[in-house]
């Protein structure tokens, strides 16, 4: 019994990181109908953030996890600037598959650059950890991390649904997604909204960083690659464009990981992911909450 | 209120629309009449903004619009409601009319046009919560329609309002458009149904591929052998 809440928690820790990152995937495809192939390597960009910034903090009286807001600030900034410098152009005069090449080839461009810089390297490097005590509740050990996770997850998914669906800006959001020409006929900045899209979604990915590195804790510049496929494959099983669908996903496989490396083995984790993808694609090709509604003529 | 003078567009090495010249008066309603691919959504795309001419001036009020970004053009009181609606589909009707006052930030006003929009058309009322992919296509047509008076335009671009409706929804469609006319405002209607079109337009302008073979008073034109033969099916 106590293995089985073991691998729950675990699992649903590991799942609410590959939700936050989830998000910002299906928040982008949503809206320009692009997989963001860079977005993977926002949680490197975050992670060195946080390695860098986490001891000036600690030094300085602050608590480590406020490292988290320049974070935030740093990933949301390159998002943004991926956007402008490298999407924004190439969508203007390509087509899907130019950008879905141009977004491979920024994945590689921030790797290559994060390496580039003399103090990152082609090394891994050790972050402080944080969160690191654990509490038990009835023989089962619970680590801050793992509560923290979960919990900060959860408020962020709640406050990023209540935002698209009440905020002026997060209304804008969904009519661009829906129909750029209307959105632009009822006033709306349809790269306005756009910049901002990647802006939060790419913030999101700072705050997944900071649990991430908190469960593993080590940063190097292709830690974005995996992460980011399993968020991607989240997001695809959830429904990509759909936000409860990329929580859902995220946790769905978080929690297959975990069980299969708990009950099978860690090596046929990714087995099972993709198992379950192909399954659940097999069954709703559109992914578990995707819908297509239909329009009138 | 609205002068368009030698507007030339093209789509890519398509010649779109060869120069041409119209005006809309204050107060007037206008159509724009003619064939499939004669040119007629070109023009209202361009006029507010989601195209751009390679030449030719489009001025409302002494501003010229090829010059402003397509989303302001809203606030200068000028709306369009698409062809084939363009709803929100995913979105309820009240959100989609929201939607329509998106650069009005004062939420009194926008409350007030909401219910303006409403009297003017109940039955969106009543269907206020149901998303407006579910909606009818005449039912859709008036929440397009509904969005665009959301800002309180004082000239509206109406492009095909009644394609794919039934002839009592068409009737219903053309009652709406005479009553925004006589509140005042200003229309330009691009209609393929020309007859109807032209029984309740003060001037209307005839496109045949990309240039204006006519124009005049739409009860001359509606009498006028040549629009009979081509348009009216007589």
């Amino acid at each position: 019994m106590i293995t089985f809440i073991q691998f729950l928690i675990t699992g649903l820790r590991l799942g609410s990181v590959y939700a936050l990152i989830a998000l910002g995937y299906t928040m982008v495809y949503g809206i320009i109908k692009l997989i963001n192939f860079a977005h993977g390597d926002f949680i490197m960009v975050g992670g060195y953030s946080l390695f860098f910034t986490i001891p000036i903090m600690m030094n300085v009286g602050i608590p480590g996890w406020l490292a988290v807001v320049p974070a935030i600030v740093v990933c949301a900034c390159v998002g943004m600037l991926v956007e402008l410098l490298a999407y924004r152009p190439v969508r203007k005069t390509g087509n899907n598959l130019t950008c879905l090449i141009t977004a491979i080839a920024m994945s590689f461009v921030l790797e290559n650059l994060a390496q580039a810089i003399p103090a990152i390297g082609p090394d891994p490097k050790v972050p402080y950890t944080l969160f690191a005590k654990t509490i038990s509740v009835g023989g089962v050990a619970i680590s801050h991390a793992t509560i923290i996770t979960v919990a900060v997850s959860a408020v962020i998914m709640a406050a990023l649904y209540f935002f698209t669906q009440k905020s002026r800006i997060g209304c804008a959001m969904r009519c661009v997604s829906e129909d750029k020409e209307a959105a632009t006929l009822m006033g709306i900045n349809v790269n306005h909204t756009i910049i901002v899209t990647f802006g939060i979604g790419a913030g999101l990915a700072a705050v997944a960083a900071l649990m991430y590195i908190a469960q593993y804790p080590k940063v190097f510049t292709t830690m974005g690659a995996t992460l980011g496929i399993y968020a991607f494959v989240a997001a695809v099983l959830g429904g990509i464009g759909s936000l409860p669908g990329a929580v859902l996903g995220g946790l769905l496989i978080g929690i297959v990981q975990s069980g299969a490396n708990t009950y099978i083995s860690s090596s046929m984790s990714d087995t099972f992911v993709y198992l379950i993808l192909i399954i659940v694609l097999m069954i709703r090709p559109a992914g578990i909450l995707g819908k297509n509604v239909g329009e009138k003529v | 209120m609205l002068e368009i003078k030698d507007l030339n567009v093209f789509y890519g090495a398509i010649h779109a629309l060869k120069g041409i010249s119209l005006t809309v008066g204050d107060g007037e309603l206008v159509s724009l009449i003619g064939a499939n691919g004669a040119g007629k959504t070109t023009t209202l795309h361009t006029i507010s903004g989601l195209l751009r001419a390679s030449s030719g001036s489009i001025v409302m009020d002494g501003y010229d619009l090829q010059k402003v970004p397509a989303n302001t053009i809203i606030g200068m009181g000028l709306a369009h409601v698409p062809e084939g609606r363009h709803v929100f589909a995913r979105m309820t009707v009240e959100e989609n009319l929201r939607m329509g006052a998106y650069i009005i930030k004062n939420q009194k006003n926008i409350s007030e046009n909401l219910e303006k929009v409403y009297s003017h058309f109940p039955r969106l009322k009543e269907r206020r919560r149901q998303l407006a992919g579910t909606l009818s296509g005449g039912e859709q047509q008036m929440l397009a329609t509904g969005r665009a008076l959301m800002t309180g335009p004082r000239i509206v671009l109406m492009d095909e309002p009644s394609m794919g409706l039934s002839p009592l929804l068409v009737k219903e469609i053309f009652a709406i458009i005479e009553e925004l006319h006589k509140s005042g405002i200003t229309i330009l209607l691009v209609e393929q149904n020309a007859k109807m079109a032209l029984a309740v337009s003060d001037r209307a302008y005839v496109l045949e591929t990309g240039t204006i073979s006519m124009e005049g008073r739409a009860a001359d034109l509606a009498a006028d052998d040549r629009v009979r033969k081509a348009y009216l099916g007589a």
